[in-house]
C-alpha cells in the first residue's frame, strides 16, 4: 500500500472567484449552484479564504460512525467511497467528521462528499490561479521505497544529521551500476569507506585526497568506459574539499566536461574535524576558527565570527558551462530528486554538478530534530537559492521564493549566529539581497 | 480453559473501535470478540431503517468474516457473557464455558428498559434494540392499521415514522411534556410534532400508560392501552421504546466489585474500578466534557471514542490520550427535514441563548454561548457540520470576535474557524 495523490489548497493563492465550486457542482450534480458543490470555499478577501473538502483521512471518523456500512475507505485509491444504497441519511458521518468533508447536499437531501473524480477532480482544472493542486502525494516514498537501499544499515552520522538521508536518497536513484567516491569528510566519516575492511556502501567506493576527487574518479570513469561497461561515476564531496583545496582539480575537471556527477554536501565547513571554517562558511558564522568573544581575535582583539562573505560556488560551476549545475536543498526532496533525475542524465554526457545545501546540527547549533526546518528557513528567506542550469535553458529558479521571510527567521534557528550585532544582521540581509539580485539578473540574461 | 490475551464483550461500534485500535498496536496478541448476538456485527442505530425497509437486513453488517480472519480475531456469536470473576481474570459464558483474559472489554451495550406497568407481563409488544426485533416488528408494520408508539424519544419517534408511512394510525404516549426529551428542545419538539401531526399520528405528551391488557380487538394479538386520564387506546401493535437500560447484569457475585452507578464507572482511559477490566459504549458511565461528574452519554460517536480509547489503554499504545468527556450529539431525520443537537441543552448559569426561528421555511436555531464560547448548538432544517461544531466546544475555541457572523452563518463560520484552527 502506499501513500495516495491528494488536493491541495494554497491559500494565499485563492482569490475566492468560485469557479472550483462550479466546476464541482457541474460535474457531481449537472447544476451550477455552488451550495452543491463537495468543497465549499469560505472566509474572505480581507481574511483570506479558506477550505472545507474530505481529507480522505487515513483513519476516517465518518466511516467509524457509520451505522450502516455505507462508508468504506478504497485502499487501492485512498478515497472514502460513499455508498448510496447503504446509505440511510442519518447524518451521523458529518458528526464524525471534524473538517466539514461530508454535509447535507439540500437539494438531494443526501450527504454528498469528494470522490476525487475518479483521480482527475475537476475543482483543480477549473482553478485559474493554482491554489488547488492534485498532490502527488509521497511520490518519492512510494517510488524509491521499494529500491535497493545501497548504504550500509547503521552509519556512524551525529544525531539528527540529514546527509544520511541525502546519501542513502542519492545512491538508491543512482543505482547498482555506480562507482562512488567519497573524499574526507562527514560522508566517509560517517562510514561510505566502511570499518573493519568492509566498506559501508553495496557499490564500489573509494576515498580520494582532497585535492584529487574530481580527476581519480574521471580516471575511473574514463577506464570504465574504455571496457565498455556503463557506470556512473559519483562523487559525494564536501564544501571544504570542493571548494577549497579540492577546486583546482574540480574546476579542470569540469572544464574537461569529465562525464561524471560531483554533489557537493554543503554543510558551510569542515564539520568532520572539528567546525573549522571553509570558504563556504558565510559571514559572521561562529566556527572553531572564527570564534567569537573577548581576545579570540587576532592581536587579542574581540571577534564576532567569520569576517568575510561565503564563495558562492554554484554559480562559479555555472561559469565552467557544464552539462548540468543546481542547487538543492533536502528540505526540498522532490525538486532534489528532479535535479537529480537530470544530472545523472546529463553525466552520461558531460560534467554534472549539484550543490545541496545540507545543515548541520552539530556545528551550526540547533537541536537535532530542526534540520529541515533550518534547511526549509534558509530557502523561506532566500539565505540560499533553489535553481538549475543548462547550456540550453540558462539559469532558472525551480522554487522562487516571492515573499522571502526576514533573514532573521533563518539566523535565529541556529546557535552559530547567536551573538550578531545588528551591524552584522543588517550586512547579512544586505548580501541576501545582492545575491538574490546577481542570481535573477544571470537567470534574466538566460 | 480457553484463554485470550484480550476479551471484548460486544459487538456494535465500542467493541468494533477496540479491536481496530488492539490491532493497530498489537497484530497478533489473541483476540477474542464475545457477542450474545447471532448475527455478525451490526449498529442498533440502523434498526429502524430495517424496520422501514429501507436496509434490507442482510446488507447492515459493519464487518464480515473475512474481516476477522484477517486480524486473527476469534468471533464467538449467540453467546452471553454471564458472571465475570475479576480475581481469576476469567469470564463465566452462558453456555457454561469459561474464557481466561488478560484484559476484557463491557462493550456491551444496552437493552430496552421495560416499565413496570400493569398488565405488560400478559401483553404482546415490541420492542426494537437488535436485528431481529427489528424484522419482527418489520413484518408487523404491514399489517398494522393501529399502532401505539410507548416513548417520544428517538427510536420511538423512528419507528412512529415508519408507521405512518405504512398506513397505520399511530398515537404516540411519552411521559414528559415534549417530545424528544433531552435531545431537542420545546421549539425543536415542538417543529417535530407538527410534522408528524400534519402526517396523521397522534401524539400525547405529558401521558402516562397505568395498564395494559390483552385486546381482542384485531386478527393479531393487541392490546387495549389505559391511560392516567381514563382514556383507553386500542392497538393492533404496541411498540415499547421507553428508554434503555445498561447490559450489566453479568456483574454479580465477584463481579459485583466492579463499581456501577446507572452504568459501569470508569475512568479516564475507560478502566473501570478493578483491574484489567474496561467499559466503554451505552454501558458505560464516563466523564462529561461539562464537569466531573460521570454521565451517560449513549450515542454512536461517543461510543466509538469510549471503544478506542478503551482498546488502546487494553493494547498498550502509547499514543493514547485521555477520554475529554462526552458531549451529546444527535441528528434525526424526519419527514424529510433533519434535526441536529450538539452540546449541552443546559444553559450554563451566567450562559446565553440566542434563538432564531423562520416560521415560512421552518428553520430553528439555537446558540448557547457561555463566556464566548459556544456550549451547544441546535438547529432544525438549518444544517451545519456537527462535528466541526463539536470541535468547536471540545476545544473550548472563544467566538467572541466572530459573534456575529456565527450567528449569521454558522456552518460557513464554522468551517473558517476549523480551517484556521485545525487544518
Amino acid at each position: 500500500m502506499g501513500a495516495f495523490n491528494t488536493i491541495a489548497f494554497d491559500a494565499n493563492k485563492c482569490d475566492g472567484c468560485g469557479d472550483c465550486m462550479t466546476a464541482c457542482a457541474t460535474a457531481k450534480t449537472g447544476t451550477t449552484e455552488i451550495s452543491r458543490s463537495r468543497l465549499q470555499i469560505a472566509g474572505n478577501a480581507a481574511e483570506g479564504f479558506e477550505l472545507a473538502l474530505c481529507r480522505q483521512c487515513g483513519d476516517p471518523k465518518c466511516v467509524t460512525v457509520c451505522p450502516a456500512g455505507a462508508l468504506g475507505k478504497d485502499y487501492a485509491s485512498g478515497v472514502i467511497d460513499w455508498n448510496g444504497d447503504k446509505c440511510v441519511d442519518c447524518l451521523l458521518c458529518t458528526v464524525g467528521c471534524a473538517y466539514a468533508g461530508i454535509a447535507l447536499d439540500e437539494a438531494s437531501g443526501r450527504v454528498a462528499k469528494c470522490d476525487m473524480c475518479d483521480g482527475s477532480p475537476a475543482c483543480v482544472s477549473a482553478c485559474p490561479h493554482d491554489a488547488l493542486k492534485l498532490v502527488t502525494t509521497s511520490r518519492i516514498y512510494n517510488e524509491v521505497g521499494d529500491w535497493e537501499d545501497l548504504f550500509a544499515p547503521g552509519l556512524a552520522g551525529c544525531q539528527g544529521c540529514n546527509t544520511e538521508l541525502l546519501m542513502r536518497h542519492t545512491l538508491r536513484r543512482v543505482g547498482p551500476d555506480t562507482v562512488l567516491a567519497t573524499p574526507p569528510g562527514c560522508v566517509p566519516g560517517m562510514g561510505s569507506v566502511g570499518f573493519n575492511g568492509t566498506t559501508g556502501t553495496k557499490v564500489p567506493v573509494f576515498h580520494p585526497l582532497l585535492t584529487n576527487t574530481a580527476p581519480m574518479l574521471a580516471g575511473v570513469k574514463r577506464h570504465y568506459k574504455r571496457i565498455g561497461r556503463e557506470v556512473t561515476a559519483l562523487a559525494i564531496a564536501g564544501d571544504g574539499g570542493a571548494s577549497d583545496v579540492g577546486f583546482q582539480s574540480l574546476s579542470g575537471a569540469a572544464e574537461r566536461n569529465e562525464q561524471i556527477l560531483f554533489m557537493v554536501v554543503d554543510n558551510e565547513g569542515y564539520m568532520n574535524t572539528g567546525m573549522q571554517r571553509s570558504s563556504c562558511t558565510p559571514y559572521g558564522a561562529w566556527t572553531s576558527t572564527t570564534p567569537v568573544g573577548q581576545g579570540t581575535g587576532s592581536g587579542g582583539l574581540p571577534s564576532q565570527g567569520k569576517t568575510q562573505d561565503a564563495k558562492n560556488l554554484p554559480l562559479i560551476m555555472v561559469n565552467h558551462r557544464c552539462e548540468y549545475v543546481a542547487t538543492a536543498s533536502t528540505a526540498y526532496m522532490e525538486d532534489l530528486y528532479d535535479k537529480l533525475d537530470k544530472a545523472i542524465a546529463a553525466s552520461k554526457r558531460g560534467f554534472a554538478y549539484l550543490h545541496v545545501y545540507s545543515p548541520c546540527t552539530t556545528g551550526w547549533r540547533f537541536p537535532t530534530d530542526q534540520n529541515m526546518e533550518v534547511a526549509r528557513k534558509a530557502v523561506e528567506t532566500n539565505f540560499v537559492m533553489l535553481w538549475e542550469y543548462t547550456r540550453a535553458g540558462g539559469l532558472r529558479f525551480t522554487r522562487p521564493v516571492d515573499e522571502p521571510l526576514p533573514v532573521t527567521d533563518y539566523l535565529k534557528a541556529m546557535g552559530r549566529f547567536r551573538h550578531l550585532s545588528e551591524d552584522q544582521i543588517s550586512h547579512i540581509q544586505g548580501k541576501v539581497v545582492e545575491n538574490l539580485n546577481f542570481v535573477k539578473q544571470m537567470a534574466h540574461r538566460a | 480453559m480457553e484463554t485470550t490475551k484480550y476479551l471484548v464483550v460486544g459487538s456494535s461500534h465500542a467493541a468494533l473501535e477496540a479491536l481496530t485500535a488492539i490491532r493497530m498496536h498489537d497484530t497478533d496478541g489473541s483476540l477474542t470478540m464475545l457477542t450474545r448476538d447471532a448475527h455478525l456485527p451490526y449498529s442498533p442505530t440502523v434498526l429502524p431503517y430495517v424496520v422501514s425497509g429501507r436496509s434490507a437486513p442482510d446488507t447492515v453488517f459493519l464487518r464480515d468474516e473475512k474481516f476477522f480472519a484477517r486480524h486473527q480475531i476469534s468471533l464467538r456469536r449467540g453467546t452471553a457473557l454471564k458472571a465475570l470473576h475479576p480475581a481469576r481474570n476469567t469470564a463465566e459464558l452462558a453456555d457454561g464455558s469459561q474464557i481466561a483474559y488478560e484484559k476484557i472489554l463491557l462493550a456491551t451495550g444496552a437493552s430496552p428498559a421495560i416499565p413496570p406497568i400493569p398488565g405488560i407481563a400478559q401483553v404482546s409488544y415490541h420492542v426494537l434494540r437488535t436485528l431481529d426485533d427489528a424484522t419482527k416488528l418489520n413484518a408487523a408494520m404491514k399489517a398494522s392499521k393501529q399502532a401505539v408508539v410507548m416513548g417520544a424519544g428517538l427510536v420511538g419517534m423512528h419507528a412512529a415514522e415508519n408507521l405512518v408511512k405504512a398506513g397505520a394510525k399511530v398515537t404516540i404516549v411519552e411521559m414528559a411534556k415534549q417530545l424528544t426529551d433531552g435531545y431537542f428542545d420545546a421549539t425543536a419538539a415542538a417543529l417535530i410534532e407538527k410534522a408528524f401531526t400534519d402526517n396523521g399520528a397522534t401524539i400525547l405528551t405529558g401521558s402516562r400508560v397505568v395498564k395494559l391488557a390483552p385486546s381482542s380487538a384485531f386478527a393479531t394479538p393487541g392490546a387495549t392501552i389505559t391511560l392516567e386520564s381514563g382514556a383507553t387506546l386500542e392497538a393492533d401493535l404496541l411498540l415499547v421504546a421507553t428508554g434503555v437500560r445498561p447490559n450489566m447484569d453479568f456483574l454479580t457475585g465477584e463481579g459485583a466489585a466492579v463499581e456501577r452507578d446507572k452504568g459501569i464507572l470508569v475512568g479516564e482511559r475507560m478502566q473501570t474500578s478493578v483491574p484489567n477490566v474496561f467499559a466503554a459504549g451505552d454501558c458505560a458511565q464516563a466523564k462529561s466534557f461539562y464537569s466531573d461528574t460521570k454521565v451517560m452519554n449513549a450515542i454512536l460517536p461517543d461510543a466509538a471514542e469510549q471503544g478506542r480509547i478503551a482498546g488502546m489503554a487494553m493494547a498498550g499504545d502509547p499514543g493514547i490520550k485521555d477520554y475529554p468527556g462526552g458531549i451529546p450529539v444527535n441528528t434525526y431525520h424526519f419527514f424529510g427535514r433533519h434535526a441536529i443537537s450538539v452540546g449541552s441543552s443546559k444553559v450554563p448559569e451566567g450562559g446565553e441563548v440566542v434563538t432564531r426561528f423562520d416560521e415560512a421555511s421552518g428553520r430553528y436555531l439555537k446558540v448557547i454561548f457561555h463566556e464566548g464560547r459556544l456550549t451547544g448548538i441546535y438547529g432544525v432544517n438549518e444544517f451545519f457540520d456537527a462535528g466541526v461544531m463539536s470541535q468547536l466546544i471540545l476545544r473550548r475555541i472563544d467566538l467572541s470576535p466572530v459573534r456575529e457572523h456565527f450567528l449569521a452563518e454558522p456552518m460557513k463560520s464554522a468551517r473558517e474557524i476549523m480551517s484556521l484552527t485545525w487544518r
